[in-house]
């Protein structure tokens, strides 16, 4: 009992850290899964961990409270960049969702309310890490019961080939909709967590480089799989921990890994409990 | 009695190019339809014009009493109308019972591993293990496993794009049977093909397309007799006598 | 006034242009989107100033510097994305290897030369201003624009004229054809990383004279705002990646001007999002290359 306390103690800030990396993880994971590279989710992150910021600092809503309102408002941004996005795919839905990934981060940068560059200080520390794993569990148990849908069914078809889905009564339209406003959703829960966790704020928390982790964390956990995106953000949150001795790798150590994986092992760590054959989505 | 589907005057233009003109065809219930012409006559064009991926610039589309056209393709595949492809689009890296539960993904409730196997039965393919990836199947499995999804979403109407496409003639004979046998069972089954002996065997009612218009329509046996057909289609190989 | 705010806009759109210009090469060619085109960018940068450092002309400095870069493409290409033609993997994974590769080349260039900004000419570079009408410049300014001019000028007759630019045209428009009728379709790709990054590079060493600062992450900005470059223009067209270069450093100097600088971002990706949902193809898209 006592390892634990003091495993705890030591290790708190790193537990606090893969929590939130798992959601950043699984809510971009819920749109590779539908075929689409949205990269918006640092973004949508980004905005509910101010709003929740503000909301707590400035007009003293409580936590939960402010968490909601923070969820809502990344849900609500992410429905509405459904819209103009909705016939881009592959490579421009990347391309134009990163766009909107760095609106966000100069709108942060240049408002007051938010700090702007300086970023946002003394924040409410109120959430620890059972919170985290909390919120967590509840994201994981719904996605859990969502896989057990048609909706999950629709989602693969979508994924695999979106007019033969489109052939057998998807649709698509509607997933790629409700997929972008789930991300939205668990990116929201994320970022809000993380501000009440990590008590500061910088607008370049959740910029394009975040964004990039994010989408190497599920890379390399295997992308269509949400288990794999929790893995990957797990694994990669803890690899520079274990091997301290090579801190100063562990930029180097990432790339590697990611070449690695997409050049020899596509299914990523999945593959290591999938029994069948996972590919990433040749164009999405 | 299951509604029938009704082309009336269709015309769809791709850029500056006409590819269907002024088509009206029919496909009855428990009746195959067997529609052929060279390649680039409309034929592909068609199935797409009906199934709502490529928009119509004039005419209409119907199944009995309710309009297609200007519908979104998924509510058109809602309202009973399946389709194969000519280059097989099955969901590769799912496995069997995956792609029939997708075909009948507009189904009430969900597909038991029975009613997946006689799918599979009904397609001619009862063999096929249910776990078995969609991609790892031998051609002519694939195709049938195409139909077979076809047929998971109780379509009213089944469009076939050259089914017997890389079929030798003993698959080819087999696939007369299960498309009579389909036919049978109340389907109305649009059939498009090269392969002349598997329009004749299989079809109850043959339209001819040629860049885009009807050519001539009637039995197998009127339209191989059908001077402007023998002549649109001499100096190719096929034989329709 | 204005006469002066479109000629710092020229200065910046030229530089652009140069970046985007490899960028889009690569798309054309290829269907890629190589995201580690920054990273070259910024190791040619530190490369030049490594040769400055150790007593180089500038000139020297800046040949070596694009040189390196284009060797560091061809390798880029075996490494990252010739495996992966091989299986015939899709526009997706590509793009994730190139940011695996990318996060490597960052992670070296740190390691070589860690964080510090380092500077061509320590204590400033001593240019004094030239005055032409209402409009002002440096020296050095001049030079980089020029330069930039000059490459671009030089890849538009490469590709129009020579037979490597045949070839390139032609894998970039049907690879299979190309095969077909002869062209060495692995060494076309080679020679098109070659080019793309050695412009890149260029793109990098220019920069890095016209700020006198070398840091990794110089990259940072134009990695991006390359994309909303070739996206205006017509992904895979240079002469789109050139006028979309132009427009957007215009776009950006204007709206220094207009004192919206610290919005000039948004208002870049802005254009982009707007092209992107109204015009995906920009202005002169289509997925086969043009030349300028």
């Amino acid at each position: 009992m006592n390892f634990l306390v003091e495993f705890y103690a030591h290790h708190s800030r790193l537990l606090d850290e893969i929590g939130i990396n798992a959601l950043l993880a699984l809510s971009l994971s819920v749109s590779l899964q539908a075929g689409q590279l949205a990269l918006a989710q640092a973004g949508l992150a980004g905005i509910a961990a101010y709003i929740s910021a503000i909301a707590s600092m400035q007009y003293h809503w409580p936590l939960v409270a402010s968490i909601v309102l923070a969820v809502a408002c990344s849900t609500l941004v992410a429905a509405l960049l459904a819209y103009p996005v909705r016939k881009l795919r592959g490579i421009f839905l990347a391309i134009a969702t990163v766009g909107f990934g760095e609106i966000v981060r100069v709108i942060i940068n240049n408002l007051n309310v938010t700090g702007g560059a300086e970023g946002l200080s003394g924040i409410p520390n109120d959430v620890n890490t059972s919170d985290i794993y909390g919120g967590l569990a509840l994201v994981a148990v719904a996605l859990f019961f969502l896989s057990r849908t048609k909706f999950a069914l629709a989602v693969a078809l979508t994924r695999e080939d979106e007019a033969a889905a489109r052939g057998v009564g998807v649709d698509t339209g509607m997933v790629r909709f409700a997929s972008l406003a789930l991300g939205g959703a668990i990116a929201g829960l994320a970022g809000a967590l993380y501000a009440h966790s990590f008590y500061f704020l910088a607008p370049a928390d959740f910029g394009f480089g975040r964004m990039e982790e994010i989408l190497v964390w599920c890379v390399i956990g295997g992308v269509t799989s949400p288990l794999g995106a929790v893995a990957g953000a797990a694994f990669l949150s803890i690899l520079p921990e274990i091997i301290r001795g090579l801190a100063d790798f562990r930029e180097i150590t990432n790339g590697i890994i990611l070449l690695a994986v997409i050049l020899f092992a596509p299914g990523g760590l999945s593959a290591l409990w999938r029994t069948r054959r996972t590919a990433i989505p040749r164009d999405a | 009695m299951p509604d029938a589907l009704r082309l009336d005057g269709v015309t769809v233009r791709y850029g500056g190019v006409t590819a269907l003109d002024g088509v009206s065809l029919t496909v009855t219930p428990g009746a195959t339809l067997g529609l052929i012409g060279p390649n680039g006559a409309g034929k592909t064009t068609l199935i797409n014009a009906t199934t709502g991926i490529a928009p119509l610039a004039a005419g209409s589309i119907s199944l009995g009493e309710r309009r297609l056209d200007g519908q979104p393709p998924y509510r058109i595949a809602r309202a009973g109308i399946a389709r194969t492809y000519q280059n097989i689009r099955l969901f590769g890296t799912l496995d069997v019972r995956t792609n029939l539960a997708a075909g009948a993904y507009a189904q009430p409730g969900r597909l038991s591993d029975d009613a997946a196997r006689a799918l599979l039965e009904r397609a001619g393919v009862a063999h096929l293990a249910l776990d078995t990836l969609a991609s790892a199947l031998p051609y002519g499995d694939q195709r049938r496993l195409e139909i077979a999804r076809g047929l998971a979403s109780r379509p009213a109407i089944l469009m076939l794009d050259e089914p017997a496409a890389g079929m030798n003639p003993a698959e080819t004979a087999r696939l007369v049977t299960t498309i009579r046998s389909l036919a049978t069972e109340g389907i109305g089954i649009l059939l498009i093909e090269h392969d002349m002996t598997l329009v004749r065997a299989a079809s109850d009612h043959v339209v001819v397309l040629n860049f885009g218009e009807v050519l001539a329509s009637g039995t197998p046996a009127e339209i191989a007799r059908d001077p402007a057909v023998v002549e649109a289609y001499l100096g190719t190989t096929e034989d329709i006598a | 006034m204005i006469a002066q705010q479109l000629v710092n806009g020229l200065f910046l759109g030229a530089v652009y242009a140069l970046f985007a210009v490899g960028y889009t090469l690569v798309f054309g060619v290829l269907d890629i989107l190589n995201l580690a085109h920054a990273a070259i960018f910024m190791i040619a940068a530190f490369a030049a100033y490594s040769l400055v450092a150790a007593g180089m002309p500038i000139a020297v400095g800046f040949a070596g510097g694009v040189l390196l870069a284009g060797v560091a493409g061809i390798l880029l290409d075996r490494i990252a994305f010739a495996p992966l033609r091989r299986r015939n993997a899709g526009t997706l994974v590509p793009l994730i290897s190139s940011i695996g590769a990318a996060i490597i080349i960052g992670a070296i260039a740190r390691g070589i030369y860690g964080i510090d900004e380092r500077h061509f000419v320590p204590g400033g570079i001593d240019a004094p201003p030239i005055h032409l009408g209402s409009i002002t410049f440096t020296a050095v300014e001049a030079i980089i624009f020029g330069t930039a001019i000059v490459l671009m000028l030089v890849l538009s007759y490469v590709l129009r004229a020579t037979t490597l630019g045949r070839s390139i045209r032609a894998v970039s428009q049907d690879r299979i054809a190309a095969a077909l009728l002869g062209v060495d379709i692995e060494r076309t790709i080679a020679a098109t990383f070659f080019i793309a990054s050695a412009l890149g590079g260029a793109a990098g060493i220019l920069t890095g004279l016209e700020y006198n600062s070398v840091s990794i992450d110089m990259a940072g900005s134009i990695e991006l705002k390359g994309l909303a470059v070739i996206i205006l223009g017509g992904m895979g067209s240079i002469t789109g990646a050139v006028i979309g270069g132009f427009v957007i450093g215009a776009v950006e100097t204007l709206a220094i001007a207009f004192g919206l600088s610290e919005w000039r971002d948004a208002l870049t990706f802005g254009v982009m999002f707007v092209i992107l949902v109204a015009r995906p193809a920009g202005i002169f898209g289509a997925r086969a290359l043009r030349n300028a």
